[in-house]
């Protein structure tokens, strides 16, 4: 019964990503401490996190905005920050690209790290699921992560107005940017693009209209590829040699 | 009470909260719902890997380096909690882990030598 497996599907995604619901969670909550300190109220953080749910964008924004960055740059900055979902796009196309197009679109709102690693495991484990199954689980991944996000926001923004400005708060979000790299430094050409990246935005901070986030972002992209490209022919090279 | 005061105007927020609205959506709908089976050419995936790893750095670093809680003047106390958040960060891969050890040795820095 196609119905009942696309449910199970949905319940398998869902089960898989209570995990997550521990990180977004605190993210959400922190999300809403600092826009309530930013000076948001609760609707406006509500929005800000159900119009873009992208937590690392989010965080950006608010920290450009605070530096009164002209909004041309916030927006470029936000968004080249998430950019990497459009390749989470294009390597779930294969899988759920045949799909209704109104489920493509929702799909795509709700595409972020955890519905995109849980269903690219998932998706090539079960070689027998039809796109309905995979859409099914796809939704699932986020049954639980994408309301936690919402309410953790709306939490965070009650409480965060309420919060003395003595416990330093406008140093938290630096250490979330911090905690967020840990994970993206997978291989050696991300550590490259992320340390070139750090080099080159202390001059580069010199530019007006944090310009230079933009230049050294680039750098740091361009030093990743490249170093890609190298540590691949060194590999090969050390394989021909045996 | 008039709580925290707004640091930017409104219209700004919600032009940015449209924009990246729009922008983001964009991005994620660019090739499961346009692109179909097409594939990117290699080096522009080669770049798109490393986004977040330069941007999140790039924007981090200034304010690690120029703090805004010391509005700005070099702090080696905001400079030791970044080091010992980024070195946990790296060496255990666990962003929560990262968070507390970070918000911890702040709130106990800020404690002892406050």
């Amino acid at each position: 019964m196609t119905i009942s497996t696309a449910k199970s599907a949905f319940w398998k995604g869902c089960r898989d990503s209570a995990p997550f619901v521990l990180v977004s969670g605190p993210f959400g909550l922190l999300f809403g401490v600092l826009a309530a300190e930013a000076g948001l109220n609760v609707a406006e953080a509500l929005s800000f996190s159900l119009a873009v749910f992208a937590g690392s964008a989010q965080f950006t924004a608010l920290q450009l905005m605070q530096e009164h960055t002209p909004t041309l740059i916030v927006l470029i900055s936000a968004l080249a920050v998430n950019l990497r979902v459009a390749m989470y796009s294009a390597s779930l196309t294969p899988y759920l690209g045949d799909a209704p197009l109104w489920q493509r679109a929702c799909a795509a709102y709700v595409t972020v790290d955890q519905s995109y690693a849980l269903s690219m495991i998932e998706f090539e484990r079960r070689q027998d699921w039809t796109t309905r199954e995979r859409m099914a689980y796809f939704f699932g991944t986020n049954s639980l992560v994408a309301p936690a996000w919402m309410i953790a926001t709306v939490t965070g923004a009650l409480v965060g107005a309420s919060i003395p400005d003595s416990l330093g708060l406008d140093f938290v979000l630096p250490i979330a940017f911090l905690s967020m790299i840990g994970p993206m430094l997978r291989t050696p050409a991300h550590v490259v693009a992320c340390f070139v990246a750090c080099a080159v935005s202390l001059p580069a901070a010199l530019m007006p209209y944090n310009l230079g986030l933009i230049i050294a972002g680039l750098a740091g992209m361009m030093a990743g590829a490249q170093a890609e490209l190298w540590f691949a022919r060194r590999d090969a090279k050390a394989e021909t040699r045996g | 009470m008039t709580g925290p005061e707004m640091v930017f105007d409104k219209t700004t927020l919600w032009i940015v909260i449209a924009g990246l609205a729009i922008g983001s959506f964009g991005l994620r709908f660019a090739f499961i719902g346009l692109v179909g089976n097409r594939a990117m050419p290699d080096w522009v995936m080669r770049h798109l890997r490393y986004t977040a790893v330069a941007i999140i750095p790039a924007l981090v670093t200034p304010l690690v380096i120029w703090p805004a809680p010391t509005e700005g003047a070099p702090s080696l106390l905001h400079f030791s909690v970044a080091a010992l958040t980024f070195a946990v960060a790296a060496l255990s891969r666990n962003v929560l882990l990262a968070m507390a050890t970070g918000a911890g040795s702040l709130w106990g820095l800020m404690f002892l030598f406050g």
